[in-house]
């Protein structure tokens, strides 16, 4: 009874908790980071170094007019934002965020489940986001927006191809589609799979901004040409969520990517024996730190480079980087079987 | 008990919603419907133990498939309402004869279900076979590149037909 329900719950709980405070200190993280790069110094007035901005922000949003436009269809421009949302949220049961560990007196593993179809579930319920977007643009009934949700899901069609491409070769790899099983197949290589499979890591980190809208592909986004993106129409809090998702989805990227590529909640170097001190830090704090790595890269990229052109963006998913995704799968199959 | 209770709820949701496809008039809520009914078809898929295909019925099809049609609806202007034939009740007598076929068939799986024993001891044998085996993916993975590997490859150039036929009629100066 409390194996089977309490503590699965009390994980769910916690989970989303620690989701949404990391979602909306990253806006603040954002937001500074940029400052700096621009020799700013960021918020500064709300708590110290604007430390409270977060909870300011999300008092603002929630005391926001909501808007409908009066021509919109009503259902689906409410139900765009939660489409958005859910499965930016959901992937998080099958993210491995440590091994099991003892907790009073109990084996409590630190992830909600680990299925035996981990990396298809994250990419299929992934593929779902998709819907919030292109129905929040066409329910808005404006011109911009529709614009935007179209060129934003042809985006994310696009790179998901040469994305789900490097995740067969990490499947080739692993030999398994387990979360879990991933990272303990790293330990039993005693190598993190980046450096296996340096390729496919270049693609899928690519992949991965593209899928989250970011700069430099925020092609969606892009304010001077679309006056905001498929979000345009919409306020207060229904903004807040697709702005929150964008971030969530960050996180999700960035910790699919520690845990496929830089070993997930393994220490560095797993093999190396003299390196066993390094297991003194429990596990879950090594996953939390590669993935802070990635968002920083994430803010770090949005700081420094230009937006891409919308041809050249999608002359680079398919010319460039799906030949590379499927080569690359060719050369792993080939190799896996000579080795 | 709690398995029939939740299959019928199931079922009834789905053919519900696929109702609610063919009636509704705006075609971006029809294709809305149709993704929840996607949705529902996966979860009787993970009732029966066949996660590998509730995932792939999920992302072709929910994730893929459906926004590809929303292209499509966004794109052509739908908003003309439908002509209507000279004849009125030739849909009516179509839709007939199309759903007597429809309940033949049915007809025909129900009873040969329930003399051939083949079929039901198949299905049974091999699901025992996927639990030994660790995993349906594997199984599935083997089953598609040996017992079935001609349909396997015959529906692939299928698809690279099809999509040349696109490029094709899309590019008509190549």
């Amino acid at each position: 009874m409390v194996d089977a329900i309490v503590i699965p719950l009390l994980k769910i709980v916690i989970l989303l908790n620690a989701v949404l405070v990391a979602v909306s200190y990253l806006v603040l993280l954002e937001r500074k980071v940029i400052a700096f790069v621009q020799s700013r110094l960021g918020p500064m007035r709300v708590g110290p170094h604007g430390i409270l901005q977060p909870i300011a922000d999300a008092v603002k949003l929630m005391t926001k007019e909501d808007i409908t436009p009066a021509r919109a269809d009503r259902w689906v421009f409410t139900a765009a934002p939660i489409m958005v949302m859910v499965p930016a949220l959901i992937v998080f049961a099958v993210i491995p965020f440590g091994p099991e560990v003892e907790l009073f007196g109990r084996s409590v593993p630190l992830y909600i489940t680990d299925i035996n179809i981990g990396l298809l579930y994250i990419v299929s319920v992934a593929s779902l986001g998709v819907y919030g977007i292109i129905l929040g643009g066409w329910a808005s009934n404006s011109k911009y927006p529709l614009l935007s949700s179209l060129r934003a899901s042809a985006q994310l069609i696009s790179y998901e191809v040469a994305v789900t491409m490097t995740l067969v070769s990490m499947i080739l790899m692993a030999g398994t589609l387990s979360m879990v099983g991933i990272v303990e197949s790293q330990r039993d290589a005693s190598l993190w799979f980046i450096f296996a499979q340096p390729v496919a890591f270049a693609i899928f980190f690519i992949g991965g901004l593209a899928e989250t809208n970011r700069a430099p592909f925020d092609m969606p986004e892009a304010e001077q040409e679309l006056t905001g993106g498929f979000h345009t129409e919409y306020s207060g809090m229904r903004f807040a969520l697709f702005f929150l998702a964008e971030y969530a989805n960050m996180i999700v990227i960035s910790s699919v990517a520690t845990t496929l590529f830089l070993g997930g909640y393994l220490r560095p170097f797993p093999g190396v024996e003299g390196l066993a001190f390094l297991d003194l830090i429990p596990a879950w704090s090594w996953f939390v730190l590669k993935t802070f790595v990635f968002l920083y890269v994430f803010l770090w990229i949005r700081a420094t480079l230009p937006r891409y052109r919308y041809d050249q963006l999608m002359r680079l998913g398919w010319k460039v980087l799906i030949p590379i995704a499927i080569g690359n799968v060719v050369v792993t199959g080939v190799a896996k079987v000579l080795l | 008990m709690a398995e029939a209770i939740v299959f019928y709820g199931l079922a009834a949701l789905i053919l519900g919603f696929a109702v609610l496809v063919i009636s509704t008039r705006n075609t971006v809520h029809s294709a809305l419907y149709l993704v929840v009914n996607f949705l529902l078809v996966a979860m009787l898929y993970v009732m029966l133990g066949a996660e590998f295909l509730a995932a792939i019925q999920v992302l072709v099809y929910a994730g893929g498939i459906v926004v590809l049609y929303l292209f499509v609806v966004m794109l052509v202007n739908l908003k003309r309402p439908p002509e209507t034939h000279q004849d009125p009740r030739r849909q009516t007598r179509l839709g007939l004869a199309l759903a007597s076929a429809l309940l033949a068939e049915l007809a025909a799986i129900i009873v040969y279900s329930a003399t051939g024993e083949s079929a039901p001891a198949a299905t049974a044998a091999a699901a025992a076979g996927a639990d030994i085996a660790g995993g349906n993916v594997e199984q599935i993975g083997m089953l598609l590149y040996t017992n079935y590997l001609i349909p396997f490859e015959v529906a692939s150039m299928l698809l690279l037909v099809a999509m040349i036929g696109a490029i094709v009629l899309a590019k008509r100066e190549l």
